[in-house]
């Protein structure tokens, strides 16, 4: 064998330096949660371990109610949304629609999930733009109908609230799988022996993009069945999900409170493990029916109304969070704007001239922590892969999922220990633990969008450019980097995204020194005022945006006479 | 300067399975063709020689170019040059700044260019210099490819099935073209292949894997 | 990970770390002040209102101006992030640097923090130079903070009053008392509502209720105690259990917070809302928010009466720097600017009889908005019951309510 050159040391520590960052805060935070939750907590008088905080958690009033509702949000939006993702993946791919509602649902992973939940609460509320819309010409109402639409108990509306956030996450990952399994070429064969594009989909290209999925899955479960912003803007009240009471409790001015919202996060964090196990034992039952039906024979030849059920679904979502968000555009230039009035009577600039000076320094802090915790995250994130490639080691196959701990564990049920980490290590408050807390969620995002890419590159390349003479480093700065640009950039525009939605991490760990666009966000969403969440909502969208635009002009810019370095249409 | 490329009882194995047990010498401008069926190993032999064999499978035996053994060095020291079925010129390269990637460093920019025009023009590419590699046809590509390794200045030529992926009559040419720059400049060549006529077409021994 | 191993040891070690000795006397203010010169006071306050907010950005730019202190208001959504961050603080050992160093407090925030010791003791609110124009003698819940006596550990800031709002243009005739509430509901049905305990405004409700509709007052000033609890709330919950049905969305479901409420009235989904401030329906309708023909009203047997504060928890870093703010925003001139409709609309804790002639006709003089009614008409005041009573009122809200059927 080859004697390897040694690897540059910031290579050889690169797989360390990441579980560092990643599992020492969530490891911490967890520490930090548990032992409240067992009665520990000398700073509030808890100094013996006790099972006080659990017996008044379990004697909370519609406790397994709020549970419940959170498995359920969790498990059926992710199974809706993975299976219009499926549908319409198999049914429309290589079409002109297709295409066209890509480029339809790809800007819609840069809108904040607060922003889109409250564009679709002013969209279908009885007193929302839809039956303004309407009314009172085809309704009769002069006045709104008193239907329990938003916040029903049953949490369909929350349910909505996070299908239409998930449905393009996961759309655009199974994109990017598609190529590496070539499932076109599978699809073909199966509709040479006969069988519906989606049955044909289904049964010989799905089995083998699962697995290259599966862990965005699992954080789409994760975030569905803890999620607090989407579920305080649509879910059920009586009793609220779980992840809403907890905050609550966390925020309750009786500081004893603490105790059993620790044990409640712990119970958050077991439901969402029961959910991932629950859908993996899903997974299973899956499996063998798809063996069934491939021995089965049967073509499915008749799939017009799946099909279009997929399209039409998946437009619908698109096109909610678009007229939600058009919406609150429209709420932001409105004066009084009342029932059931379709557009304001007056249309005014003063909230925009009041609200943007304010702006200027969140909007520096913003962009200023999502671009350092990024270039972090994507350095450390190259460091790892490159290493990969070096050595031979996979670091997902030697610690597979604790660099994605932070994506799978509910961001509540850690997020206060680990302000207390930083505290400890004395950079509280500092912008340092701002990036540093935030390179905890972009991290793993942009190891997870680059690594699929970065293994996807034919090894032939570095191969031949070694043998030109080519060093280790040359290949890297010259062959990898280059060729997957456009791959880094979108990367980089995920973390920049994910950093950019971090709220109680900023405003914990940064002790309100940082204000960011999305801290405002929240606290002027306090208020109420629907004119205000317009601009913010607005502005907050528009940073990842521009984000998601220069990591698509860019390479198509500087690559522009490269026909094989565009991005491939699907 | 030319020298022999020397295989000495090298031997691939993967799990208990002995692929390949090999003691070969090539002469400079000779060509040693290995056939075999896929899964008999004769990839995995070029990827032992040119420094990239993975785990799991294992290797000894030792490779010299001339009295310079090259058994442990990094691919990158070893100058073997390596051809694939596929010409994979780096797409986000000018075909010029593909050749100039390949030509070793020094040498003023005008002297650099110098070289590598005169390799484009020896293949027939003339004024190819600035084009996109994605616009050129088959055999302009394979071409290039092949002057790309040229002018890295190897002291031996690996080539992996370089030809399967060529339409027939585009084939024999560019067979034809690679053999005779090997002559010329007395590289020892090991081809693996499957296809029988670039065997015939390569005049050398033939070893053949089951 | 030796640094990971001492973090670990720390929390579970845990340290109640002693207060920071505070040396300073407020009574010798030139001290103070040249202490709180260049510092920079991390004020932290509820950011959800732009009045408000810039209301705070101008105090700061005058403290920043004669005194050379720095304010940066922190804005929070919920007070309880910043009770968070001081607990975590003292959890963590930081016992004189922390990062809270003023905070807009009143209640169950303060009556907590309180207990908890972590508040700059000892009172120092009634030794600032500005106190001696505050009206702490017709205005008692300066001194008892819902029933916890404040003992000089928080600054008063401004007075606030339940008032309900209506629209006038929609001709309805408004209820005069909690009683004539719930007939009101039932004989309008899914037109009234109110935060769901134990949001703040929705648990204020309820005590305005319980008062109201109490056989005897005078046990609500005492510690909540099993039976009287439940004797003198049950025409409350008999009350409740009427009226629920006829509520919005037939009680399925309850609003938010008051925020929420009031936009339930602009999209004409309910016809009553109601605040603390008697300001808010005329600031709503400056701002675009509400109708123009949005007016308030109270019950003529009075609605609940308490007092806004600002406090420094005990390991502020810029104790001085809060002290000057602390006795700015107490001064006639920040709160006549903050008696202003157009600038916030709060009304004053000072004694303005007592003021100097310029500021007294100054406060004589301010228009106070449409729908803001003078001070002879904000009628009589209710004092808040015992925070024991609160507590046991949201729990069996949440028992009775909390969960729907």
């Amino acid at each position: 064998m080859p004697t390897r050159p040694p690897l540059p040391v910031a290579l050889a520590v690169a797989p360390a330096l990441a579980i560092a960052v990643l599992a020492a805060p969530v490891g911490f935070g967890l520490i930090a949660t548990v032992l409240p939750a067992f009665g520990w907590f000398p700073a509030l008088g808890g100094e013996t371990l006790s099972l006080a905080p659990w017996r008044e958690l379990l004697a909370t009033p519609g406790l397994w109610r709020s549970a419940a509702i959170s498995l359920a949000a969790g498990l059926l939006t992710t199974a809706a949304a993975l299976a219009a993702v499926i549908a319409f993946v198999a049914g429309w791919s290589h079409t002109r629609a297709f295409r066209a509602i890509q480029h339809l649902i790809s800007p819609l992973l840069s809108v904040p999930h607060a922003a889109a939940a409250f564009g679709i609460a002013f969209l279908i509320a009885p007193s929302g733009w839809l039956m303004r819309l309407v009314s009172p010409e085809l309704t009769g109402f002069a006045r709104p109908p008193d239907w329990l639409i938003v916040n029903d108990p049953w949490g369909l509306a929350m349910m909505a609230g996070l299908l239409v956030k998930e449905l393009p996450f996961l759309f655009l990952v199974t994109l990017a799988a598609l190529p590496q399994v070539r499932s076109h070429l599978h699809v073909r064969t199966a509709a040479s022996l006969g069988y519906g594009r989606i049955a044909g989909f289904v049964l010989t290209a799905w089995p083998l993009t699962y697995p290259q999925i599966r862990l965005a899955v699992f954080a789409v479960i994760a975030y569905a069945s803890s999620a607090v912003d989407v579920a305080i803007i649509l879910g059920p009240t009586r009793p609220a999900p779980l992840a809403v009471r907890l905050v609550e409790w966390m925020n309750d001015p009786d500081l004893a409170m603490r105790f059993k919202a620790s044990a409640g996060a712990l119970l958050q964090l077991g439901l969402t493990a029961t959910a991932i196990l629950l859908w993996v034992g899903g997974e299973r039952i899956a499996a063998v029916l798809l063996r069934r039906l491939c021995r089965s024979g049967r073509r499915f030849r008749r799939e017009g109304p799946a099909r279009l059920a997929a399209a039409a679904v998946v437009t619908a979502a698109a096109a909610a969070v678009f007229a939600g968000l058009a919406v609150l555009a429209l709420w932001s230039f409105a004066g009084y704007w009342s029932f059931p009035d379709a557009v304001p009577r007056t249309l005014t600039l003063d909230i925009w001239r009041r609200e943007l000076p304010g702006l200027t320094r969140p909007l520096a802090v913003t962009v200023g922590i999502g671009l350092a915790a990024t270039a972090l995250a994507v350095a450390i994130a190259l460091a790892c892969l490159e290493r990969e490639s070096r050595t031979g080691e996979r670091v997902r196959g030697r610690s597979p999922y604790i660099l994605y701990l932070p994506l799978l564990v509910p961001q509540v049920s850690f997020v206060f220990g680990m302000q207390l980490a930083f505290l400890l290590a004395g950079i509280g408050a500092s912008i340092l633990a701002v990036v540093l807390a935030h390179l905890v969620f972009v991290l793993p995002y942009v190891l997870l969008s680059l690594s699929d890419p970065w293994h996807a590159l034919d090894p032939r390349y570095a191969r031949v450019a070694a043998s030109l003479g080519a060093g280790a480093g040359l290949v890297f700065w010259r062959v990898r980097l280059p060729m997957l640009a456009a791959a880094i950039l979108v990367g980089a525009a995920v973390g920049f995204a994910v950093s950019i939605g971090q709220y109680l991490p900023t405003l914990l760990i940064g002790a309100g020194r940082w204000p960011t666009v999305t801290t405002e966000a929240v606290a002027l969403a306090s208020g109420g005022d629907r004119r205000v969440i317009g601009v913010y909502a607005f502005v907050q969208m528009l940073l990842p945006f521009l984000g998601f635009m220069i990591a698509t002009l860019v390479p198509a810019v500087a690559f522009m006479r490269r026909r094989d370095m565009r991005p491939a249409g699907a | 300067m030319t020298a022999n490329l020397r295989i000495e009882r090298v031997e691939i194995s993967l799990g208990e399975r002995r692929l390949i047990d090999l003691s070969a010498t090539v002469a400079p401008g000779a060509v040693l063709t290995v056939m075999g069926p896929s899964g008999s190993g004769k990839s995995t032999l070029l990827a032992y020689i040119a420094g990239f064999l993975e785990p799991p499978f294992r290797a000894k035996g030792r490779i010299f170019i001339g009295e310079r053994e090259i058994t442990d060095l990094p691919a990158n020291e070893r100058r073997t040059g390596l051809l694939f079925q596929d010409p994979m010129l780096f797409p986000h390269m000018s075909v010029g700044d593909n050749l100039l990637f390949a030509i070793a460093a020094g040498g003023g920019h005008r002297q650099r260019r110098g070289i590598a025009e005169a390799a484009l023009a020896e293949a027939g590419l003339d004024g190819f210099f600035d084009r996109d590699p994605a616009t050129l046809s088959g055999g302009q590509a394979a071409r290039t490819a092949l002057m790309r390794v040229l002018v890295s200045q190897p002291q031996a030529l690996l080539l992996d099935e370089p030809f399967s992926r060529l339409d027939a009559d585009l084939r024999g040419q560019i067979r034809a073209f690679v053999f005779a720059e090997a002559v010329e400049r007395r590289l020892p060549v090991l081809l693996v292949t499957h296809d029988e006529a670039d065997a015939r077409a390569a005049g050398g021994p033939v070893v053949v894997l089951e | 990970m030796p640094m990971f191993f001492r973090l670990f040891l720390a929390t579970c070690l845990g340290f109640v770390g002693a207060s920071g000795a505070w040396a300073l006397d407020p009574s010798d203010w030139p001290a103070i002040l040249a202490k709180a010169r260049g510092q920079t006071v991390y004020f932290h306050a509820w950011g959800g209102a732009r009045n408000i907010n810039d209301y705070i950005a101008w105090a700061g730019d005058q403290v920043k101006a004669r005194h050379g202190v720095t304010v940066v208001h922190v804005k929070l959504d919920d007070t309880a992030n910043a009770v968070a961050k001081i607990v975590a603080e003292k959890a963590a050992g930081i016992d004189a640097a922390g990062s809270v160093d003023l905070i807009w407090i009143n209640g169950e925030n303060f009556a907590a923090m309180k207990r908890r010791d972590l508040l700059l003791k000892p009172g120092w609110a009634e030794k600032l130079p500005n106190w001696r124009h505050v009206d702490w003698r017709t205005k008692p819940t300066i001194l008892v903070d819902f029933t916890t006596p404040t003992d000089g550990l928080e600054a008063p800031w401004g007075m606030a009053k339940l008032v309900f709002f209506h629209d006038t243009a929609r001709g309805l005739a408004m209820p005069d008392s909690f009683a004539e509430l719930v007939e009101w509901a039932k004989a309008h049905p899914g037109r009234f509502t109110y935060p769901a305990p134990p949001d703040f405004m929705g648990s204020s409700f309820l005590k305005q209720a319980l008062i109201e509709s109490a056989a005897d007052r005078s046990v609500l000033a005492e510690p909540a105690v099993e039976g009287e609890f439940e004797k003198a709330t049950a025409p409350l919950f008999a009350a409740l259990d009427t009226m629920h049905p006829h509520l919005w969305r037939g009680g399925r479901t309850f609003p938010k917070n008051k925020e929420a409420m009031r936009q339930l009235l602009a999209d004409d989904e309910i016809d009553i809302a109601f605040a603390f401030s008697p300001a808010e329906a005329s600031n709503a309708i400056a701002n675009g928010e509400l109708a123009e023909t949005v007016r308030s009203f109270v019950f003529s047997g009075g609605t609940l009466a308490n007092t806004h504060f600002v406090a420094i928890p005990y390991n502020a870093a810029a104790r001085e720097g809060a002290l000057v703010l602390a006795d700015f925003l107490m001064s006639p001139e920040a709160q006549l600017r903050k008696q202003d409709p157009a600038v916030w609309g709060d009304p004053t804790v000072l004694d303005t009889a007592s003021l100097p002639a310029e500021y007294r006709d100054a406060f004589d003089r301010l228009d106070l908005g449409v729908a803001t009614l003078r001070p002879a008409e904000l009628g009589p005041a209710l004092t808040e019951p015992h925070a024991s009573w609160m507590t046991r009122l949201e729990e069996e809200w949440t028992r009775r309510y909390g969960v729907a059927n």
